[in-house]
């Protein structure tokens, strides 16, 4: 199938990442040649066949409600790139 | 014999009988690690006073009789991709490059229960996604056995440090074939368990419902030992199995008499070097001499496996990555105008170009207008292989592989076409979409005294028939107990 640079922003734009224009051509051919390889599947008729997410029948796993302590804030703080003391730090995004 | 020369369980054996101390092995697997960490950069982070601070401590608990496991005191190296608390774990990421972990995984406890001491973090590709260690952004690990050549991936740096004996034993993650295929190339003895026998709890995920941890080491018995210290059920995660553990090594046994192995001749097709075909096949004939009955069988989904693996381990990948933006941890980028540029630099800077292209990729074949023809159509096949598998393990009690259709690539030669490279992953990733458990034994050099593997495959929690297999053919061998040249020549 044909990838387009035009799929390639549109898939990007949902992926939150924005390629400069020379790795995005490059990365449209690349695509398009793996995506191409990828329809040797349609060879295969699968009709009928129940998509398998999981390999092993496991469902419904729970377990007790149990109170444990939680991660301490400043703990979970220390990795952010822009903390304030008590809480993660972002561009204003309401005017 | 140098002390780095013996095997986990042999200085484990030493420490229990106090002919040496965890701290004079910790001391010298530091040395070797100093000595070849600058030519072959197996390490991302090396934990001089730490590991040394550990092995003081352990030795008082296994003197005082606290810790008494057969690798209590041996020391490990743990790939940067599993959580220890207190020591940065990168992915090889620069994203994740001041990455902390606040806590340990449920992998890193277990090893502190068993009386490991770590010495240091593992490159490894970038968020494990390639198969050669070169898409770490901290520079690729390279080939003991040959510096001009890549150790595998993505765990490379486990497979490098545990051939240039570095460290007695490694712990891996395996994805689509991550720790076998690095085993293989640099002639470890590599183990992916079935899935949900390893805690991923604190594994930075890559695509859930194939990712599995597991060890390389030198020996199949290795390899019975550590998973005894690290499988079992935990419920911080949901996917791992409540099923019987602990006792591999107790029951390992070099007697295959009646064990019935199947040689699938679709894996021995076109594509395939004739020199790892010829040393796979001969390891079928070690297996009959041992009283396994080794025939030819049929796999015939060969040629589905890579597209099936890619396409959902790249649309489990996009989401997985999705939480890495620049806001709750890791790497920000320096100027952006609002909140969505801010993530849309901070991943486009922060991510490889591997790591993008699979984001791309996944995102692209869970799109509205093309899910049901790549991803639904991916699970549905995978339901396929996964028949597929069944029906052989109705005849059979494990399946003999090649672990890679060559031996190890020289470093560049892989990355410049992707579709290739992923084409390389053929002989391990179905094991991973059927969830199976599979070892990675060395089984001779190629003409350029590179290390060759030969893969076991087992059904669904087989991994004692696995491991049995394996030993015996140790037994029979000396594969495994071949080193790199620069470690002093093949034995």
């Amino acid at each position: 199938m044909k990838i387009t640079e035009e799929m390639v922003d549109y898939v990007s734009a949902l992926s939150r990442l924005k390629l400069p224009l020379e790795e995005k051509t490059r990365m449209t051919g690349e695509l398009e040649q793996i995506i191409g390889y990828m329809d040797i599947l349609n060879q295969l008729d699968t009709t009928d066949i129940e998509p398998m997410s999981h390999t092993f029948p496991v469902k419904n796993v729970l377990r007790e409600d149990v109170v444990e302590p939680s991660f301490p804030r400043e703990a979970l703080l220390a990795n952010a790139p822009a903390p304030d003391g008590e809480s993660y730090l972002v561009p204003k995004t309401v005017e | 014999m140098s002390l780095l020369e013996l095997t986990a369980l042999e200085l484990g054996r030493a420490i229990k009988a106090g002919e040496v101390s965890a701290p004079e092995a910790t001391q010298a697997a530091l040395e070797a690690i100093e000595a070849k960490n600058r030519e072959n950069n197996a390490f991302i982070t090396i934990l001089n006073d730490r590991a040394m601070e550990e092995a003081e401590a352990v030795q008082k608990r296994i003197s005082a009789g606290e810790l008494t496991g057969p690798l209590a005191g041996v020391p490990l190296a743990i790939k940067d991709n599993i959580c220890t608390k207190g020591v940065k774990t990168s992915c090889a990421s620069k994203i994740l490059g001041d990455f902390v972990p606040p806590y340990d995984a449920t992998l890193t406890e277990k090893i502190r229960a068993m009386g490991g001491v770590v010495l240091g973090k593992l490159n490894m590709d970038e968020f494990a996604m390639g198969s050669t260690t070169e898409t770490s952004f901290y520079g690729p690990t390279k080939n003991p056995w040959d510096l001009g050549r890549v150790p595998g991936g993505s765990s490379g740096g486990a497979a490098a440090a545990v051939a240039a004996r570095e460290c007695w034993y490694a712990i891996g993650s395996d994805t689509g074939g991550s720790i076998r295929q690095p085993a293989s190339y640099c002639g470890a003895t590599g183990m992916k368990p079935t899935y949900g026998t390893v805690s991923r709890y604190g594994l930075i995920a890559y695509a859930s419902s194939l990712d599995q941890i597991g060890p390389l080491a030198r020996t199949a018995e290795d390899c019975a030992a550590i998973l005894d210290g690290i499988q079992g059920r935990d419920p911080r995660d949901g996917t791992s199995l409540d099923a019987p553990h602990g006792n591999l090594l107790a029951n390992l046994s070099g007697d295959l008499t009646g064990m019935r192995i199947g040689v699938p001749a679709d894996c021995f097709g076109d594509g395939l070097d004739s020199q790892v075909s010829e040393r796979v096949l001969a390891a079928a004939q070690v297996l009959r001499d041992r009283g396994a009955v080794v025939e030819e069988c049929s796999l015939p989904i060969m040629e589905y496996v890579v597209p099936t693996y890619y396409i959902i381990a790249a649309a489990e990948a996009s989401s997985n990555l999705s939480r890495f933006d620049g806001v709750k941890y890791g790497w920000r980028a320096e100027n952006y105008e609002d909140l969505t540029d801010l993530y849309n630099k901070t991943r486009t800077e922060g991510f490889g170009a591997e790591v993008k292209r699979r984001i791309l990729l996944g995102t692209f074949v869970l799109s509205t207008g093309y899910y049901d023809a790549y991803y639904r159509k991916a699970l549905q096949v995978k339901a396929v292989i996964k028949n597929a598998f069944d029906r052989v393990f109705e005849k059979y009690d494990l399946l003999l592989m090649p672990v890679a259709p060559t031996t190890a690539p020289r470093l560049g030669e892989s990355l410049s076409n992707p579709l290739q490279m992923y084409l390389s992953d053929i002989y391990t990733v179905s094991v991973n979409l059927a969830g199976l458990p599979g070892i990675s034994l060395p089984c001779g050099l190629d003409g350029n005294g590179m290390p060759v593997g030969a893969q076991l495959v087992g059904p669904a929690l087989g991994e004692q028939k696995v491991l049995n297999a394996a030993h015996a053919f140790q037994l029979s061998t000396n594969y495994h107990t071949l080193v790199p040249a620069e470690q002093g020549g093949v034995r």
